[in-house]
């Protein structure tokens, strides 16, 4: 659809390519997701110079030096307050933002709730590597409970957040989760983040070569990979696993994995995924799906169609426009009680 | 009028309403104030409120005051002692019977002057019959009962808030004025709670004839009219600062946008432009300070005039994102409401304790604009020159105002928009082959504002170093040292830009030099004004713009024998003098009290010093 929606100029990935080096280290996740955006942007149908990239600080925040858009590196924590400003001061512009597990969820971490909650629009990646990379190797808000990194030599004796649960608990109305070496989902999911209208946020589990290295492996690696996860699509059944004959139904208030063939149990007993339903309860209980008893959740986890802050800003500055007698400056200062002499 | 009265012309009255948080004195002291207005006064307010909404009722801690200074000279401040104190109760009449002159009028609400008051207030004596009411005349009305039976048929709770109408009547009796702009201001006011407006005018009217009925008010007042010519309205400083940064936005063709978070006192800031959309105003409440300066400086990345308002603990968090405008070479307005400090401090009190955090509080070199505005009106005027600056030359800068100009009020002569200088930011031109994000104006050395959606200017900005020229990420050694000293440099130039300072009094010098900024401008003005008047060899320098400062600074401050700086915080501008040009001696006077200099304790001082020459 995008084509026909698209400007004339017809736009290829080339195009979003910056001509300078991209500085991450060699085998870092972030280059196939750096791959994935810069081929869906031609798709989306927006000018290149509507394109506009925001950071905060860390590995990820370097993305806007590696697309060739409108670009603006933040400080720790603040793309999305900075981001929301760009947005509301333009809302014609295609916003993105890009952050990471210490940015988005420890020093930015209040940022990230009230950006979710007030649904502007903008897409949000946000790549998790579960760890701190920039500053060389200490614990995440999303280090796994008792990791030792450099700053836990005896393991981390806190408990990690999970981006997707707290993308609910603040009323975020898209939330998706895809992993770095699959790029044909990447692709799919940001395009859909893309075309989604308020904040899509996708988290992305990268993978940091150098301090967290393999620290998806139990999703990523192709053995266990289609055991191990399951890939929603709206409206088709949660079906997943390498002979695809896994399910996941609602036994009592919990999620349960059958199989298709087992205890009676049918196709038709598959719970259907439903990204739209306005009621997250499903979507939260996906969301926090872990191993080993459940499959971990990627694809659209959620897309609910909610009121957009910008379009609703922009609708109040218009409606006060369209009823007011006071146009300008000299009207308001020359209104109600003022005196002559 | 009543025709046996004696009616006695004054040049100027000050009023202090003081009560319970409760009672409707800064309703009654905006009325009053509209009123004067309307009978061509000039006027200056304050109003004094405690930081708590409601406190114990009947306390010190509760007492909330409204100062009104009207007259027909020029008025710069809002006054020293009051001529006349209304006190609603004991506790209100302790706090503030100091501050009332030797022979004044004091109104109190006899209804409340019983033990149970006494106690709440903290008075171990009867205050009507110790002796500490000696020499004032004391008018004692029965405030509470007279408005009850004034509007019976009302639910008592109702009744009590209209208390309040009855001190006004009985001050416009006194003071000669028009009641029909008393009642006008009452339509207005409970335009939506029409069942008020008739209890609020009859109070008012019982208040009037009470006093037209008892002996007390033999003799009445009538206030000269102010013979300044224009268009007038009383205005807040927050309100002038906020219509400052609509009349910017208008004048450069940019969108204002505020991001800020509500901090006590500049939230009227914020507040005002809330309902300012139907200007094209776009407000953005953030979840913190940090965000709304944030959401600011993506703004103005987009081609907005982004601006965000603040007080001293908000300029603190909002620090980094402050050098990230110094880096990214984007324009900010900063507008800093000072209050007490450090941490939570005095709130609701005016201080001038900001000025070192607003000129170095930030890490690295990072030279910002400082401006500081005068009075509440010219919050309007430095507000404006602050955007203008902020856009022609893409730098942050700060302007700081206080408590005191904020909530306070004065005539305001009103500005023509059209007439105001013009602003032409350096927008970047689509497709500018030639464009490179940091390629400077050689004049102003401000870099161009590229706004994303325009073609052919892609580019990015951000807090990493940038190469000069390219804004490519810079590491190199030599480069940063360029950088520092361009952006530095910038800052400085403006000095081309702005007027040069000014000095009331002896122009080719003198014995002593008064030197000032900010918000105490009315005080220090007056007192200067008027020791000229005595014949004393005193001139004043006030400054409102502090980084840079104006080109002649250093011949001003070398053609006195003496100089003595004055502020309202332990010695901030004079530290910052001395560092500039050190080869002077100055004295310093500094308050710390979280309250406005008066006159007489400037004149005091600056008498004392040229005694002792
Ligand atoms: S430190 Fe890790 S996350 Fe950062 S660039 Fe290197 S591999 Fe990537």
């Amino acid at each position: 659809m995008s084509e026909q929606n698209s400007h004339p100029e017809a736009l290829t990935a080339k195009d979003f390519k910056s001509d300078g080096p991209v500085k991450w280290c060699s085998g870092c996740g972030a280059y196939s997701i750096l791959n994935a955006v810069t081929s869906t942007l031609p798709r989306i149908g927006v000018r290149k110079e509507d394109v506009v990239f925001v950071s905060g600080i860390g590995c990820s925040s370097r993305f806007p030096y590696y697309v060739k858009t409108y670009g603006f590196h933040g400080l720790h924590g603040r793309a999305m307050p900075i981001a929301s400003g760009v947005k509301l001061a333009n809302p014609e512009l295609n916003l993105w933002v890009v952050t990471g597990d210490g940015d988005s969820m420890a020093i930015g971490g209040n940022h990230f709730i009230h950006t979710l909650r007030r649904n502007l629009d903008m897409n949000v990646l946000l790549l998790n590597n579960k760890i701190y990379g920039l500053t060389k190797g200490q614990y995440s808000p999303t280090t796994p409970f008792g990791s030792k990194t450099k700053t836990s030599p005896d393991g981390t004796i806190e408990h990690p957040f999970k981006p997707g649960e707290l993308t609910m608990g603040a009323e975020g109305a898209f939330y998706a989760r895809v992993i770095d070496t699959d790029p044909k989902m990447m692709k799919e999911v940001f395009y859909e983040a893309a075309l989604h209208k308020g904040t899509s946020l996708v988290e992305v589990l990268q993978n940091c070569i150098i301090f967290a290295n393999k620290v998806h492996e139990e999703v990523t690696s192709r053995d266990v990979k289609e055991d191990n996860t399951i890939q929603l699509q709206h409206g088709k059944p949660m079906i997943f696993g390498k002979n695809n004959d896994k399910g996941l139904i609602l036994d009592g208030v919990k999620l349960k994995v059958v199989k298709i063939g087992e205890n009676g149990i049918s196709k038709e007993d598959i719970l259907i995924h439903d990204a739209h339903n306005p009621d997250d309860t499903l979507h939260y209980m996906l969301t926090r799906m872990t191993l080993p008893e459940l499959p971990l959740a990627l694809g659209v986890i959620r897309a609910h169609k909610a009121p957009v802050y910008d379009q609703l800003m922009e609708e109040q500055v218009h409606q006060a426009q369209k009823h007011t007698k006071i146009k300008c400056l000299n009207d308001l200062l020359n209104s109600g009680e003022t005196v002559k002499k | 009028m009543c025709s046996k009265n004696k009616v006695v012309e004054l040049d100027d009255v000050i009023i202090k309403f003081a009560g319970d948080s409760g009672d409707g004195m800064q309703f009654t002291g905006s009325q009053f104030s509209d009123t004067s207005v309307n009978e061509g006064n000039d006027l200056a307010t304050f109003p004094d409120f405690p930081s708590e909404i409601r406190a114990p009722q009947g306390t010190i801690a509760g007492v909330s005051g409204f100062q009104i200074h009207i007259g027909g000279k020029d008025i710069h401040t809002s006054g020293d002692l009051a001529d006349v104190l209304v006190a609603m109760n004991p506790a209100a009449l302790k706090k503030n019977l100091k501050w009332v002159r030797d022979d004044g009028i004091i109104i109190i609400d006899i209804d409340n002057f019983d033990n149970k008051h006494y106690k709440k207030a903290g008075y171990v004596e009867d205050p009507l019959n110790d002796g500490s009411l000696e020499g004032y005349q004391v008018i004692k009305a029965p405030i509470t009962s007279f408005t009850k039976q004034s509007v019976k048929g009302l639910d008592p709770k109702v009744a009590l808030k209209t208390k309040n109408q009855f001190v006004s009547g009985l001050l416009y009796f006194l003071f000669n004025r028009n009641m029909e702009q008393g009642k006008h201001f009452i339509r207005e006011k409970f335009k939506n709670k029409p069942n008020l407006v008739q209890a609020n005018i009859d109070v008012l009217e019982a208040g009037f004839h009470y006093a037209e009925t008892i002996e007390a008010f033999h003799t009445t007042y009538r206030i000269i009219s102010a013979d300044k010519k224009g268009s007038f309205r009383n205005v807040t400083g927050n309100v002038a600062a906020a219509w400052g940064l609509i009349a910017a936005a208008e004048k450069s063709g940019r969108k204002l946008f505020l991001g800020s978070y509500p901090i006590t006192p500049a939230t009227e800031i914020l507040q005002e432009l809330s309902s300012r959309k139907h200007l094209g105003v776009k407000v953005f409440q953030a979840e913190d300070e940090i965000a709304g300066v944030a959401s600011a400086i993506g703004a103005s990345f987009a081609g907005n005039l982004g601006a965000t308002s603040t007080s001293g603990p908000g300029l603190s968090l909002k620090s980094e994102l402050i050098g990230l405008a110094v880096m990214t070479e984007l324009p900010l307005v900063v507008v800093n409401v000072q209050r007490g400090g450090p941490a939570t401090g005095l709130p609701t009190k005016p201080e001038q304790a900001d000025l070192l955090q607003a000129l170095y509080g930030r890490n690295g070199e990072s030279p910002v604009v400082v401006m500081a505005a005068t009075t509440p009106g010219d919050c309007f005027h430095a507000a404006y020159k602050a955007s203008k600056i902020a856009m022609e030359h893409m730098v942050p800068v700060i302007l700081l105002t206080d408590g005191y100009l904020a909530n306070g009020s004065e005539l305001w002569n009103i500005p023509d928009v059209d007439n105001l200088p013009n602003i032409k930011p350096p927008l970047a031109k689509a497709n500018d082959s030639n464009y490179a994000p940091y390629r400077r104006n050689p004049e102003t050395l401000a870099r161009e504002w590229a706004v994303p959606g325009t073609e052919g200017l892609r580019h990015r900005v951000g807090g990493l170093e940038k190469e000069d020229v390219t804004g490519e990420v810079s590491h190199d050694a030599l480069n940063h040292q360029i950088m520092v000293k361009y952006r530095q440099e910038k800052v400085q130039r403006i000095a081309n830009y702005i007027p040069e300072q000014s000095i009331v009094g002896s122009q080719n010098g003198g014995k002593l030099l008064v030197v000032s900024w900010g918000g105490t401008f009315g005080a220090v003005f007056t007192a200067v004004t008027e020791m000229r008047k005595e014949g004393k060899d005193i001139s004043l320098a006030h400054f409102d713009y502090i980084n840079p400062l104006p080109k002649n600074t250093k011949e001003v401050l070398s053609k006195f024998d003496q100089i003595i700086v004055t502020e309202l915080n332990n010695g901030q501008f004079v530290n910052y003098l001395r560092d500039n040009f050190p080869q002077y001696d100055y004295l310093k006077f500094n308050k710390i009290q979280g309250l406005p200099f008066m006159i007489y304790e400037l004149k005091e001082k600056f008498n004392e010093i040229l005694e002792e020459k």
